[in-house]
């Protein structure tokens, strides 16, 4: 289990543009890094993350094994409605894991 | 790379040679975090960008939780960390009657656990170790660092005294060679900060994760090319004690990001 910082604006006026970070908390191991036993540590990174607003994707990215520990993503949308934001991510072992938040629109 | 900085540190080394070293003015102390970048600085200061506030969460959990044979957690005892913890950190490593020694956040948190958990002592630089004295640590940001004025802890602060002047390894430097003698200037690439033990654990960026003091005086004990004491060896914790006698003023960090 993964913790995942997200940072949503909790009111926005209707229109408003409004910033949206998620720090998550994850290893990012690049493969290519050996072990003390000299053995290869497997690759574990974060692959896709995406964030839907009220149910539409409005922001999706593909990670690489460049992307430091722990990645911060920050984008932005217009706030078009209240409701819930949702983030997914899923690794290299296959894991989805999910974090929200809710916004209130004026 | 590695080369590179070879060179440095003996060209260091060379222009260092007859020359006594002065302590840095109590007036001219910064902390680490002046010497990073602006971006680096930034990570740091929002708690929303700090990869270190998720150990202060896990820590939060871990205060909360029962531990050990007694079935008792940190906050049986300690209730609430915010009030109990605050300015703890900021006065340790502290003198232990147990052991008539100084004690390091780290080993009071583990010496907790044996005595009053009936827990096993947690792995030194292990998630959990780490992530309670984070959170431990972190109670005490903003306030300056106030050491312990006991008296017992003079000759253990003078021991770590002499650890930080007396020149160690293949290269021969000593701790104050470059943090004394050099502060500002670079090592490589890297900025030679006072190395005042202000935030930790820190999140480093060159680890990709958190680490204790210990972590990183070790890590320039293999720069000097000196063989590194265990973690959790007595020496780690005297020259904790001197550290943060020289870093006195200074305000607590934890949890710092330093490059």
């Amino acid at each position: 289990m993964t913790r995942a910082l997200v940072n949503v604006p909790k009111t926005a006026a209707r229109g408003e543009i409004i910033e949206i970070r998620a720090m998550i908390q994850h290893p990012m191991e690049t493969g290519y890094r050996e072990g003390l036993n000299g053995e290869r540590i497997p690759r574990h990174i974060i692959k896709r993350f995406v964030c839907k607003y009220a149910g539409e994707e409005i922001f999706s990215a593909e990670l690489f094994p460049a992307i430091a520990a722990n990645p911060f993503l920050a984008f932005t949308t217009i706030a078009t409605e209240s409701g819930t934001l949702t983030f997914e991510w899923t690794d290299d072992r296959g894991e989805t894991q999910t974090a929200s938040a809710e916004i209130t629109v004026t | 790379m590695m080369l590179g900085r070879v060179v440095a540190v003996l060209v260091a080394l060379l222009t260092s040679l007859g020359g006594a070293h002065a302590e840095i003015p109590a007036k001219d102390r910064r902390s680490g975090f002046d010497f990073m970048s602006p971006q680096t600085q930034a990570m740091q200061a929002d708690d929303t960008s700090n990869p270190g506030m998720f150990a202060v969460l896990e820590g939060e959990r871990l205060w909360r939780e029962s531990q050990g044979d007694s079935g008792k957690s940190c906050a049986s005892c300690h209730r609430d960390a915010e009030q109990s913890m605050r300015g703890v950190a900021a006065r340790y490593p502290a003198y232990d009657e147990d052991t008539k020694r100084p004690i390091d956040l780290a080993g009071r948190i583990n010496r907790c656990r044996e005595k009053r958990q009936s827990a096993t002592p947690l792995a030194r630089e292990s998630d959990a170790l780490l992530a309670l004295t984070t959170y431990v640590a972190h109670q005490s940001r903003g306030m300056p660092i106030e050491p312990a004025s006991d008296p017992r802890l003079e000759p253990f602060r003078n021991r770590g005294r002499r650890w930080f002047e007396r020149k160690l390894g293949q290269l021969q430097l000593s701790c104050a060679s470059c943090h004394d003698d050099r502060p500002g200037a670079r090592l490589g690439g890297s900025v030679i900060p006072q190395a005042h033990p202000t935030g930790y654990p820190i999140y480093r960026l060159e680890w990709q994760s958190l680490g204790s003091l210990q972590r990183r005086l070790r890590g320039c004990l293999v720069g000097v090319r000196a063989e590194p004491f265990e973690f959790g060896a007595p020496e780690y914790v005297e020259i904790e004690l001197f550290l943060m006698s020289r870093a006195a003023g200074l305000k607590v960090e934890t949890p710092a990001v330093r490059p």
